[in-house]
């Protein structure tokens, strides 16, 4: 019989421990394929964020490291520099790479650091318990904006990749999303470009995908899916931010 | 200390400008792009750190410079290397402080950087040179201790050292231990054997705990094989000076003049902070009349000195804050009070 579907080599064995609905386990699955894929499972180092993918680390079969929060730009330069010919990439959520870690992601983008960085924007902070994030929406009711997010007070959700997409630093950016089957192949292909770019020692690329929440947006994993298409998409709209192929 | 890191096989440095260090950052600027090393003007003491974290995981000898604000921005990443079990070699060139302070040299980061620092329960290796040749052959020998121990160690000088101008005997050849060293546990991609994780965070029960009994095994061993002194005219002395770095000059020159006027001094000068020569300070502290403690801080590693004499002879302080230089004078009446 002809094996048609299995676990990707890239990933462990273990369990996820993500909540039911998390788009977490679908991205950790798309960069495992990809990384099989291309073949570079044995020269790939993966930078694991704070946040609820720290424990990536245990999901992939490859060297990964953790970094503080917001730290895994720098982290990656100071790997990739010293190992040029290996894969680096950084996982990060919307709080580690648009609010704590933003003078590390846009300076390893204006470097035009050859790294990859696939950055989870699902608009709120899961581990901490579903407060603001940069990337919350107006309106959003969060632990810390009960009320919803007022700009006058908090600001607006924050629009990083199309500003990364500004600078000279950066080849390849691309906002893509998992909430539906169409999105999540769109989302893998993405993912492999912009490793890929890096393979291709084109220099900085980052792919942000649309991610859901359920828990931290108190709504059902259904409800999720099409959250991100109504109410994420209008905001922060899917397509190629920025190629210099 | 550029080129003693160079010579040490430094692969990585990784810096941001801050005064007074800045000869430093621009030096190895230079000697990098020559030596075929990496070099990056970080966008912050946070990501210099960082990228140190980094260099230093991929299996890289690599160093940061910085003075005490920017220092203050690299706890965090120190303690995620001590955490991780990450060699990496931090210089701190003091300057005057709290806060933005001014660019004078000064002594008031002695607590930060022998408690650890960052948070968390951890030390790293403090090396306090007092010569433009120390801070060559110390920074040499920064790069073994860390590889050995595989935890930071720093290198606490001030502004005053960052500034001088010395004749330096700088050796030729690169430190042989360089190639000694086999790092087993870096990430270069886990081609023809298990992937390897690094990482700080330990959730399990009583994980954590099991690991710092691990890091405090290392620790114990740093207070038994490292602890650096350098001792003088201690058979005869009353009265004993205690200082390092820029201190121990004010200190030796105080000693020489109260020797001609009769008195007998003598002089112990801690190389390493931390580990603290404690020995030495408490096998003489039951015969002396008292130990005298000098300072460019308002009296930091004078609690370490209290410390190991315990009770035994009473110990002295005379410091100046904020960049203010310890007078010779000031400090031989002193101890011609104490006499007295």
């Amino acid at each position: 019989m002809k094996k048609l579907f299995s676990r990707p080599g890239s990933l462990t064995a273990k369990g996820n421990l993500y909540c039911p609905g998390c788009g977490h386990g679908i991205v950790h699955r798309l960069i495992a394929e990809v990384i099989d894929e291309l073949g570079i499972r044995e020269r790939t180092i993966g930078v694991a964020p704070v946040g609820c993918a720290v424990f990536a680390y245990d999901y992939w079969n490859f060297d990964v490291t953790e970094a503080a929060h917001g730290r895994p730009p720098a982290v990656a330069t100071g790997i990739k520099r010293v190992l040029p010919d290996r894969v680096v990439f950084t996982y990060q959520g919307d709080g580690d790479l648009a609010a704590i870690g933003t003078a590390e992601t846009v300076h390893a983008a204006n470097r035009g650091e050859n790294i990859t960085i696939v950055f989870v924007n699902n608009g709120v902070y899961g581990m901490t318990g579903g407060q603001m994030a940069p990337t919350t929406l107006i309106a959003q009711k969060t632990a810390t904006t009960p009320l919803g997010r007022d700009p006058k007070i908090a600001g607006y959700p924050i629009k990083i990749s199309e500003a990364l997409g500004q600078l000279e630093g950066s080849f390849y950016i691309e906002r893509v999303a998992v909430n539906s089957p169409k999105n999540t192949v769109k989302a893998k292909k993405a993912i492999k470009k912009a490793f890929q770019t890096q393979i291709d020692n084109k220099g900085f690329s980052l792919v942000e995908v649309l991610s859901m929440c359920p828990t931290g947006w108190e709504v059902n994993p259904i409800e999720a899916l099409k959250w991100v298409e109504e109410k994420m998409v209008p905001t922060f709209p899917l397509g190629v931010i920025r190629d210099k192929t | 200390m550029g080129e003693g890191a160079i010579k040490a096989g430094c692969q990585a440095y990784f810096g941001y400008p801050i005064t007074p260090q800045n000869e430093i950052t621009a030096y190895m600027a230079r000697r990098m792009a020559e030596e075929g090393g990496v070099f990056i003007q970080a966008e912050s003491e946070i990501a210099a750190i960082n990228m140190v974290f980094g260099a230093s995981l991929a299996g890289a000898r690599a160093m940061t410079s910085s003075s005490s604000p920017g220092i203050s921005l690299k706890q965090e990443g120190i303690s995620y290397m001590v955490g991780c079990e990450l060699p990496g070699v931090i210089v701190n060139i003091q300057r005057g402080g709290p806060g933005l302070g001014n660019i004078s040299g000064a002594q008031g980061d002695y607590f930060q950087a022998t408690r650890g620092g960052g948070h968390g329960d951890y030390y790293s290796i403090v090396l306090a040179p007092a010569s433009v040749q120390e801070m060559y052959d110390l920074t040499r020998e920064a790069f073994d201790l860390a590889d050995k121990y595989r935890n930071p160690v720093i290198l606490l000088a001030d502004g005053i050292l960052g500034q001088m101008l010395e004749p330096t005997n700088i050796g030729k050849e690169n430190s042989a231990s360089v190639l000694d060293i086999k790092k087993d546990w870096i990430l270069d991609g886990c081609k023809g054997r298990e992937p390897r994780m690094v990482r700080s965070l330990l959730m399990d029960e009583g994980e954590l705990e099991k690991h710092n009994w691990k890091l405090n095994n290392k620790y114990e061993k740093m207070k038994t094989s490292e602890v650096k002194v350098e001792t003088d005219k201690l058979e005869d002395a009353e009265v004993v000076l205690i200082g390092y770095g820029t201190s121990a000059r004010i200190c030796a020159e105080a000693m020489e003049i109260a020797r001609k006027r009769g008195i007998n001094v003598g002089l112990i000068r801690p190389i390493t902070l931390w580990p603290f020569p404690e020995k030495v300070v408490s096998e003489n502290a039951e015969r002396l009349k008292a130990f005298l403690v000098i300072e460019m801080s308002l009296g930091q590693m004078v609690e370490d000195v209290r410390l190991a004499t315990n009770g035994k002879c009473p110990v002295y302080f005379y410091g100046r804050p904020g960049g203010g230089i310890p007078e010779v004078d000031i400090i031989v009446d002193t101890i011609e009070r104490i006499i007295r």
